[in-house]
């Protein structure tokens, strides 16, 4: 095993890479750059391709065509063991047969390295599970296998270290305190984190930049903000938070903005913000950019507004309170109202239009289907 | 025995093969397969080339040379069918009688003794360990306790189970209740393993359901015990029906099964063509039962 | 006046019944008949121990009295012991083979995609569907016409092929049930194809291995019919006794299949006792 490549992490440049299955395309002309030393996640639905990718980058898939580079040297025809490169599996995968410790030590024994019992220690130290070392990976909590399997990675200094949803199997708040534990590590070691999972508030949470995947494909890749306050296709407008999104015909295109006649409405996009200036496209705005109106009072410039509609639903969350709002020709759009004022505000029945700032707005292909990547209670993440 | 893991219904491949690689497969492969084809394969190849083969004109006792004497199986079949369709007989009468008996055994272990886990091996325990006595010893124990002057015999014609000139050794019910005894641990076993995976909940959703105890245990559990039952009526049935031990030991000889011909066919006269025809006949019988009956009972995945 | 109020203080709230309510008799009669059953099961074997200690004369058939001469000198009847010994080298020597040989199927038939997968699967279920007399003259033609004497030979030769099939079910069984994801986590960790297997795969597959090994001893040094066949004039244990039924067992022939019983009675019940203790372990 070469482990010139390691260190505080490495660069990790995935070239045009292609996963067949058959007559099934897992992974469909794939490329990317992870800087060293950055948290980069994978994010996706089920099905999309993001396990087939982190498997072929941990050496565990051949892919059927492309390239892999860690530190700039090729490794795509390499196996696993000997690429520079550590996983923490969903399920763990801890040995049974060997105590925490030797777990710890495995890679450090199979790779010959000086002292490997008391690196695992130290390894243990960072996860704060030194106090278990003796003890077999079936006396252990969710969580405390899971910190074992990070432990496990992180002490052979892999040039890059892969995580396959590690979170999944542990509950809410366990999930919490974990985002934070791996985000605290890997700003501490500095190694390059490659994390897949399909919860979104995780990988906003934890990663530095978010690569969103859907049927093999990258469909957008930035940093959280960016990716969240400036979608460019459907799929990740629904996919990553909410959105309301509203088909409607550009009537002009100017420098500044462009305007758009939604169902009769007149509203504005600001030009950046709008992937196309002709033709159909989809307006988009997140549900807490928008305010409820009541009938009879004036809005600011600068202000898209839609409506009447009247409210059907009102969920009351603790944090915020959510409406939905029936909009005739529009559909039911959802609104989130921050709980500063405490309480419920609205009812159901009441009658509101709905505004936000111009400026939040977003403006997507109209060709794209302006229900991807939301939630079907059919099947389909 | 623990094939209990392995026979107790359909393989637990619960991962499919990763590998395509040839080489390593042939590999591993290579030393068993070659030896099963030189020791089975090849033997059961000659032993139907004997069943075929004609005495030698003139020549002593034991001597044959090769031909193609398909009349050899219509005389086999023609003299034996008696004792064809007794060794068929008592072996389903022996197999139905184990799954009576063996499969409350299994339950009470599987499922009455869940959660009990030192209850539950010392019952598997006591299911197992007969077989560790040599199974001749423990059909003359058998002969033995059913012998005339025994205790057993003699109570029964005291309460007029059995006619006062009774016996029950030497009797086709003795050569069942053998067979039926030897082979309950290779019916009770994959039962087991088969109602052990069975999941308690689905139970539960039955009586959720509306259905009693005995509606629960026909519609719920032993449709989904149907792999053991099938596995253990297999492991039962296929080696009872060419024993012979317990005919002999604890039967006459009205109770003669096939077994005992092949082997007298082989050893007494040296008529190794009908002794062959005969294990052909019985080998593609069972067969054929054993793909009917699998087919049928829908499990096509038996390893 | 609102219906939901304090229990006033004078009504009397019935004590529940102390006894626990009686089970109603339909669920007694499963394990009433599972405990017949069980016993049926056992007594033939409570019948070869109590005999191992009959002072017997030449036939065990009566009981004469209690003795532990017997027990004491096991080997006191004419080739018992030798027959007994010969059982266990066949045994060991089979088993052995066995094992190895059907565990290298096994792990190829579970891990690897190949054509004439099914062919494989239908050469080991063969054998075990094949009842023993048709494997016990088919056997002894081919020995005759390789003219190939009857003997110790072929007895251990016949032995390993019956009970390679077992072994691969047993095996395969918990081969299947190895999560693969193991063998990826130590190939990630730096291990090539042969340090994974031994030191992730071999380990846990060694129960496996060892129920298999079990089994096929137990096979082999049970078996009769097969090896009656098969043996000339060699004796197993087996046909020692059977051969001996018409003249009388001696009560060493039970001596030593008591103690077969009880050593793999202890066996189980120990390798009961440590899962158990290992599963408490863990809590």
């Amino acid at each position: 095993m070469d482990q010139t490549a390691a260190g505080s992490g490495a660069d990790l440049t995935l070239a045009h890479l292609v996963k067949d299955f058959g007559s099934f395309t897992a992974v469909d002309d794939l490329s990317l750059v992870i800087p060293s030393g950055s948290f980069f996640a994978l994010l996706g639905p089920s099905g999309c391709g993001k396990t087939t990718t982190l498997r072929m980058v941990a050496g565990l898939e051949r892919p059927t065509s492309g390239q892999i580079l860690i530190g700039g040297r090729d490794v795509t025809g390499t196996r696993a063991h000997q690429r520079p490169v550590n996983t923490v599996f969903q399920s763990y995968a801890l040995f049974p047969h060997l105590t925490v410790l030797e777990n710890v030590a495995f890679g450090l024994k199979r790779t010959k390295a000086a002292d490997p019992l008391s690196k695992a220690g130290d390894a243990l130290d960072l996860v704060e599970l030194r106090h278990l070392a003796e003890r077999r990976p079936t006396q252990l909590s969710g969580g405390q296998q899971q910190r074992v399997a990070l432990a496990r990675a992180i002490v052979n200094n892999p040039a890059v270290l892969l995580l396959d949803e590690p979170l999944g199997a542990l509950d809410l708040k366990l999930r919490r305190q974990m985002q934070v534990e791996l985000k605290r590590i890997q700003t501490e070691v500095g190694l390059t984190f490659v994390h897949v999972t399909h919860d979104q508030e995780e990988a906003m949470t934890m990663a530095d930049t978010v690569a969103v995947m859907n049927e093999g494909r990258i469909e957008q890749m930035g940093s959280p903000a960016e990716l969240y306050e400036l979608p460019r296709t459907a799929f990740v407008a629904n996919f990553l938070g909410q959105s309301n999104l509203l088909r409607g015909t550009v009537l002009d295109a100017g420098k500044l903005t462009i305007g758009v006649d939604i169902g009769g409405t007149r509203v504005r996009v600001p030009s950046p913000r709008a992937v196309s200036h002709s033709g159909t496209v989809l307006v988009g705005v997140r549900p807490e950019k928008l305010h409820l109106v009541p009938d009879d009072e004036d809005v600011p410039a600068g202000t898209n507004v839609v409506g009447p509609g009247t409210i059907v639903d009102v969920s009351f969350t603790g944090v915020s309170t959510q409406y939905l709002v029936e909009v005739p020709g529009h559909g039911t759009m959802s609104v989130f109202v921050q709980n500063i004022l405490g309480g419920v505000g609205a009812r159901v029945g009441d009658q509101v239009r709905l505004a936000w700032a111009i400026k939040h707005t977003f403006g997507l292909d109209g060709a794209d289907d302006l229900a991807a990547g939301a939630v079907d209670l059919d099947g389909e993440a | 025995m623990s094939v209990l893991a392995g026979l107790g219904g359909a393989a637990v491949s619960a991962v499919a093969p990763t590998r395509t690689a040839r080489s390593g497969a042939s590999l591993l492969l290579a030393p068993g397969m070659a030896y099963l084809g030189l020791f089975f394969v090849v033997p059961v190849v000659a032993l139907l080339a004997t069943s075929l083969y004609v005495p030698v004109p003139g020549g002593d006792v034991g001597q044959f040379q090769p031909a193609f004497e398909w009349r050899n199986y219509v005389e086999a079949v023609a003299t034996y069918w008696p004792q064809m369709v007794r060794s068929f007989g008592y072996a389903l009468i022996a197999t139905v009688a184990a799954l009576l008996i063996g499969y409350p055994m299994a339950y009470v272990i599987a499922v009455r003794a869940r959660g009990r886990a030192f209850l539950q091996g010392l019952l598997l325990v006591l299911v197992i360990a007969p077989f560790f006595t040599s199974f001749i010893l423990r059909t003359i124990a058998w002969k033995q306790i059913l012998a005339d002057e025994s205790l057993v015999v003699s109570v029964m014609r005291a309460v007029s189970l059995l006619p006062p000139d009774g016996r029950l050794t030497a009797t086709s019910f003795a050569v069942v209740s053998g067979l039926t005894y030897n082979f309950l641990p290779f019916m009770t076993l994959p039962i087991y393993a088969s109602l052990e995976r069975l999941d308690p909940r689905l139970m539960e959703a039955g009586a959720d359901l509306y259905a009693n105890g005995p509606t629960t245990f026909w519609r719920v559990t032993l449709p989904l015990s149907m792999p053991g039952v099938v596995s253990g009526t297999l492991l039962t049935f296929i080696p009872a029906s060419g024993d012979y031990v317990n005919s002999v030991l604890l039967g006459n000889n009205t109770t003669t099964m096939i077994g005992q011909v092949i082997d007298s066919r082989f050893f007494k006269v040296s008529d190794y063509p009908t002794a062959a025809a005969l294990s052909v006949i019985l080998m593609v019988l069972i067969l054929g039962l054993v793909s009917a009956y699998v087919r049928r009972a829908g499990t096509e995945d038996l390893l | 006046m609102s219906a939901v109020t304090e229990p006033s203080a004078d009504v009397r709230v019935p004590r529940p019944a102390t006894r626990r309510p009686r089970r109603p008799l339909g669920e007694m009669i499963v394990p009433v008949f599972a405990a017949l059953a069980f016993i049926y099961l056992l007594v033939p074997i409570a019948y070869t121990v109590a005999f191992s200690f009959n002072d017997a004369g030449r036939t065990n058939l009566v009981w004469r009295g209690f003795t532990l001469d017997n027990w004491a000198n096991p080997c006191g009847a004419p080739r018992v012991c030798e027959a007994f010994v010969n059982s266990l080298q066949v045994g060991a020597i089979a088993t052995v083979v066995a094992t190895v040989l059907g565990t290298l199927i096994a792990l190829a038939l579970v891990r690897y995609r190949f054509r004439g997968r099914a062919l494989a699967n239908l050469l080991i279920f063969l054998p075990m569907s094949t009842p023993e007399v048709v494997l016990g003259a088919a056997l002894l033609a081919q020995f005759l016409s390789l003219r190939i004497n009857p003997g110790f030979t072929t007895v251990v030769l016949a032995h390993i092929m019956f009970c390679i099939s077992f072994v691969v079910v047993t095996v395969k069984a918990r081969v299947a049930s190895l999560d693969p994801r193991l063998e990826e986590a130590a190939a990630d960790l730096y291990a090539g194809p042969v340090q994974a297997f031994w030191r992730v795969t071999f380990p846990l597959l060694l129960p496996g291995i060892a129920a298999a090994a079990l089994l096929a001893f137990s096979l082999s040094f049970d078996d009769f019919i097969i090896t009656n066949f098969n043996s000339g004039s060699f004796v197993t244990f087996p046909k020692f006794v059977y051969v001996s039924a018409t003249r009388g067992i001696p009560p060493q022939a039970n001596v030593i299949g008591s103690a077969m019983f009880a050593l793999a009675l202890l066996l189980v019940i120990g390798a009961q006792v440590v899962g158990s203790a290992r599963r408490r372990q863990q809590h």
